[in-house]
């Protein structure tokens, strides 16, 4: 086992982390806790690994980490041997590029993260306002991906995916739990669609609830001599 | 036959489990399109108010029900509460924008297994639905279905392997669906697992799920996580239900053989003039 992740199977931050050990084929001892109803992640036990009272947790022997960020960092910098999913340290424009949109993901977080804990949960949040900021981040994002098709770049900072997308991938993709609110679904946003496909693309692509794969044909979908059209 | 309204206040809805001490003591809540307070005092007891009404009150299963029936129908029982040996999982409350009746009837159905809950509670190619009975028990007055078979490659958090597993369902009250499961460690016992259905308004329910499971090895948070993570995957295709209500009129939803428990339960809240949160077919208009 290469990390310790404690983890809550409906979070979109614990799920970047378990989308990114999967693409990158990384085994790790997973730890549930239980964030609702018993918000464990706020018991003293919890505390003592992570004082933030936050999930998801990283840890490995004496590191302790508690922003997703910086474990997708550490991860792809730990065990991507491709080296396409940090830039590397010759183009310091393309590591700067990946953490502005790191930061924006962030913003995601607190905007259609939050909607949609209080969708679920009824946590106590002004509602209104976080949908409307949750539909202004959709929609520079949909600005920004639109501007990358027309340099057929499909991801975020290029023509690769980076930590940046899987970072922003989670909660743009779960916006549809959040409500029927406009501007929430994806309906709108055709980049984003478009974008959300070639995450889901991605070899050792998993889902969460929320979150489902793309259709495969099965093999016995796939049978030629069903799919052979009739003659005449 | 009495309104709806008049008829889904005879009986009980959770609002809350016993033991939260996260829970404020004024706690604000929906039921029935009304807002309540439930309040916890100093010395633990509780009440619940709905403007200057006061609401009936019980525990059981874990959770806080609440009645505005000044005399509610009894609250159905589950004999298994008794068997001490089981552990006892409320699993909290998961807000859904759908029909408190489509929650139910969701939960009763297994055809969707391969296709919303793959490679836990179902896969394909295993998706056929063996026939099963369904009747309709007039003493107790409760939809029920036996024989139900399905292949389940994680049938729950304590199965390492697929296993073929016996569903028996009961639906003993219009917002409440209990199933009775294979147990993975025995074969002497069924697991239980429960949807009560608060209903906010409706088109808006609130889900607790309950589970009575032999299982020693699972921490709780595993299965609790276990539960949530099935529920959300169905909280998806809940919310993407059309029409919101359900429709108690066989023509407008086609069912198949595989719906028979779903075809029972809406007749059976038909018969019973449970209809609060179904949709009532407008009289039929002429075909001129």
């Amino acid at each position: 086992m290469e990390f310790t992740l404690y983890d809550y199977a409906l979070s979109g931050n614990c799920y970047k982390v378990r989308l990114f050990a999967s693409i990158l084929g990384v085994n790790y001892e997973k730890i549930s806790v239980e964030f609702h109803p018993a918000a464990e992640h706020k018991s003293e036990t919890m505390l003592q690994i992570s004082p933030a009272g936050t999930l998801p947790i990283l840890t490995v022997g004496e590191m302790v980490l508690s922003e997703t960020q910086a474990m997708l960092f550490w991860m792809a910098k730990t065990y991507d041997r491709s080296g396409a999913w940090w830039p590397n340290n010759y183009d310091p424009m393309a590591q700067a590029m990946v953490l502005q949109w790191l930061g924006f993901s962030g913003d995601l977080t607190a905007t259609i993260g939050q909607a949609r804990l209080n969708s679920l949960f009824q946590t106590p949040i002004d509602r209104a306002k976080v949908v409307k900021c949750s539909v202004t981040a959709l929609r520079r994002l949909e600005a920004h991906l639109t501007e990358q098709s027309f340099e057929q770049k499909k991801f975020i900072t290029g023509v690769f995916p980076t930590i940046a997308d899987l970072a922003c991938f989670p909660y743009v993709a779960l916006s549809g739990d959040v409500g029927t609110d406009p501007g929430l679904e994806h309906d709108s946003y055709p980049a984003i669609r478009n974008w959300i496909y070639e995450i889901k693309s991605l070899p050792g692509f998993i889902p969460m609830p929320g979150i489902f794969e793309m259709h495969q044909l099965k093999d016995h979908e796939a049978d030629p001599t069903i799919r052979q059209v009739p003659e005449g | 036959m009495m309104n709806p309204v008049e008829r889904a206040k005879q009986d009980w809805y959770p609002i809350g489990i016993v033991s939260d001490p996260r829970r404020p003591k004024r706690y604000a809540t929906r039921v029935l399109g009304k807002d309540i307070v439930l309040e916890t005092k100093e010395e633990g007891s509780l009440s619940v108010s709905c403007g200057d009404e006061s609401w009936e009150i019980t525990e059981a299963y874990d959770h806080i029900w609440t009645s505005p029936s000044q005399n509610p129908k009894p609250l159905f029982s589950i004999p298994e509460e008794n068997e001490r040996d089981r552990r006892f999982v409320p699993c909290g409350v998961v807000h859904v924008r759908c029909s408190p009746l489509r929650a139910v009837e969701n939960f009763l159905d297994i055809a969707h297994f391969p296709f919303v809950h793959t490679d836990v509670l179902g896969s394909e190619p295993h998706t056929e639905v063996a026939p099963y009975k369904v009747n309709i028990d007039e003493t107790k007055d409760e939809v029920i279905a036996t024989k139900v078979k399905f292949f389940q490659p994680q049938a729950a958090k304590s199965a390492n392997e697929g296993i073929v597993t016996e569903y028996i369902y009961r639906v003993p009250a219009p917002m409440t669906a209990i199933l009775y499961k294979t147990c993975p460690n025995r074969d002497d016992v069924l697991d239980i697992i429960s949807l009560f259905v608060q209903p906010i308004d409706e088109d808006n329910c609130a889900v607790w799920p309950w589970m009575a499971l032999y299982d020693d090895e699972s921490s709780m948070a595993d299965m609790v996580e276990f539960q949530q993570l099935i529920f959300l995957q169905d909280r998806n295709i809940l919310e993407n239900q059309i029409p919101k209500r359900l429709p108690i009129d066989p023509k407008m939803e086609i069912p198949t053989r595989a719906d028979l428990t779903s075809v029972a339960y809406r007749r059976w809240l038909k018969k019973s003039g449970a209809l609060y949160g179904a949709l009532i077919q407008p009289a039929e208009q002429s075909a001129e």
